[in-house]
């Protein structure tokens, strides 16, 4: 694993209402960090929340939940919307309760049915929105889990550049 | 007749009993575990999903395990419990254009920006059985690696769209709809299907619909009925984000990602008294890797579109009624599959009908006939 510091994947915000928005650029932010949690192996998740010591405490304001969000395509790519189908989703909200900043909430919409992930990133999106614990939470969290996706999507693409095709022309008879 | 239906209780669960022990197979085989369906059979899944209608790794391989491997009986289990989710709302459209790709082919052009790229395929194996595979424990060679560039691999149909060739993703004619009405999404999932459809509705019915029916409904206009010409101008296989907004935040966030595959047909076009020649589209979507299921969706949503581009429409692949009213394989199982429930009093009145009409036909006393059915 390369422990290089390299940005977090910018959540895709094009054609979002506040795409242009200078203020937003903490929703940006937020919306980066919400990403990598949600996309993160729930375990690799625990393993790095595991090393963060004394975390405040918090209450369960909706208990994890598990659901489905339609999924939608765009008929040719790029045209009309139309419903595909399902995927399994599950949210959570929590509230820290042992932070000076008492009233943060941390909310969490993670694919897949995994109640324990859903929690966990509930719990680390609020405490990326406090003072006191977000550098913490970036360097021992969030940074490493966009590292450990970054090097999976690194070796993906080599094995799978690997199999373009490099297309030459015959040249017939002339020479 | 009711009192036949309750004596089956014990029997029934005896039969249960039967199914988990087959089921199980012989004991001295280790047992499957869900993990490995689901990283082994990864193409079974892909199906279960897609015409499951639910993205759920883990539940798809738990519905293959429990159906025996019956993939149409494991759609349907997972049917039935995608209805006890709630539904938290509806995803931002998935952006296919900005695809991780695993695979990346065009039979359209050879030198198309960002390359072709194989992925993982059965495409160019010989179809010989690997006795290999066999034994088990065997060491696989690891795949090649190179460093990988960084070439834009735009959409091989936007580049006919430039020059005009081809027509926009929403056909070459709206349908009539406005934008807000547009944005009002069809969905089967909440109201039936009415007659005639838009296409939104007909994708959504067809990314559902039995990977079978559709190939033999695609199959069918290659073959002359609903000819239209077809080449696969682009087909893609990769990872997409999936993006929803949760009211209570308000803004775009991303909750996971999946796998899909994406088919975009081409189709000659030889113009009509309003439009000139081009080319036109049909499109296939769907969740894992099913490609044969996207080239099949993306050839019947073409044949589909017969009416809008004023094509003759004679043939079965292009008659929305017949084509959406039977693709979906959990309600012609249900209804197929139903004929082998107790029928004993709808038989009893068939079988009393024929009676009287043999002893009419025979000339016989027609009293005696009713007297013998009533039994």
């Amino acid at each position: 694993m390369t422990v290089e510091t390299q940005p977090a994947a910018p959540a895709k915000t094009d054609g979002g209402p506040d795409a242009s928005n200078p203020a937003s650029a903490a929703q940006r932010e937020r919306q980066a960090w919400m990403s990598i949690l949600a996309k993160a192996e729930s375990k690799d998740l625990a393993d790095r929340i595991g090393r963060l010591q004394n975390l405040p405490a918090y209450s369960v304001i909706r208990p994890a939940e598990c659901g489905s969000v339609m999924v939608r395509g765009r008929a040719g790519g790029m045209g009309a919307a139309f419903n595909l189908g399902e995927m399994s989703v599950t949210r959570c909200v929590i509230q820290l309760t042992g932070t000076a900043e008492a009233a943060v909430i941390g909310h969490a919409y993670v694919a897949g049915r995994d109640k324990q992930h859903a929690e966990s990133a509930a719990l680390m999106d609020a405490l990326l929105q406090t003072e006191q614990w977000h550098a913490a939470v970036k360097e021992m969290v969030i940074t490493p889990l966009a590292n450990v996706a970054a090097d999976a999507r690194r070796e993906r693409s080599g094995k799978v550049a690997a199999t373009k095709v490099n297309f030459f022309t015959m040249v017939r008879g002339e020479n | 007749m009711y009192v036949a239906v309750k004596g089956g209780e014990k029997a029934i669960d005896n039969a249960h009993r039967l199914l988990a022990e087959d089921r199980r197979g012989n004991p001295d085989v280790p047992e499957l575990t869900i993990d490995q369906i689901r990283e082994q059979l990864k193409l079974s899944i892909d199906r279960v999903m897609t015409e499951g209608s639910l993205y759920d790794r883990d539940l798809a391989a738990l519905a293959i395990k429990q159906a025996r491997g019956d993939l149409i009986e494991a759609i349907f289990l997972i049917r039935a419990y995608r209805t006890t989710l709630p539904r938290f709302g509806y995803s931002q459209p998935v952006e296919t254009s900005d695809m991780v790709l695993d695979r990346r082919i065009s039979a359209t052009f050879k030198d198309l920006p960002g390359g072709q790229v194989l992925g993982p395929t059965f495409d160019y194996t010989h179809r010989l059985l690997d006795f290999m595979l066999a034994a088990e424990g065997k060491e696989i060679d690891a795949p090649e690696t190179v460093e990988t560039d960084t070439d834009e691999t735009p959409r091989v149909l936007e580049i006919l769209a430039r020059n005009g060739l081809m027509e926009p993703p929403d056909g070459i004619e709206t349908d009539g709809r406005s934008e807000a009405e547009k944005a009002d999404v069809g969905d089967l999932t909440r109201d039936p299907l009415s007659f005639p459809t838009n296409r939104d509705l007909r994708l959504q019915n067809l990314a559902r619909g039995d990977e079978g029916f559709l190939l033999a409904m695609g199959y069918s206009t290659q073959r002359g009925y609903g000819r239209n010409h077809p080449f696969a101008g682009e087909i893609r296989f990769g990872t997409v984000s999936v993006e929803f907004v949760p009211e209570e935040l308000g803004f775009p966030i991303e909750i996971g990602e999946i796998e899909m595959t994406e088919c975009d047909m081409v189709n000659a076009f030889a113009g009509s008294a309003e439009a000139a020649p081009q080319f036109t589209r049909g499109y296939g979507l769907t969740f894992g890797h099913c490609e044969r299921k996207a080239m099949s969706m993306a050839l019947v949503d073409r044949a589909l579109r017969s009416k809008e581009l004023g094509e003759p429409a004679d043939a079965p692949a292009q008659d929305e009624e017949f084509v959406l009213s039977h693709s979906d394989n959990i309600q012609a199982t249900g209804f197929v599959e139903h004929l082998k429930l107790p029928h004993y009093v709808d038989f009893q009145s068939e079988l009393a009908m024929v009676r009287r009409m043999r002893a009419e036909f025979f000339g016989e006393d027609d009293d005696a006939s009713t007297a013998e059915a009533a039994e």
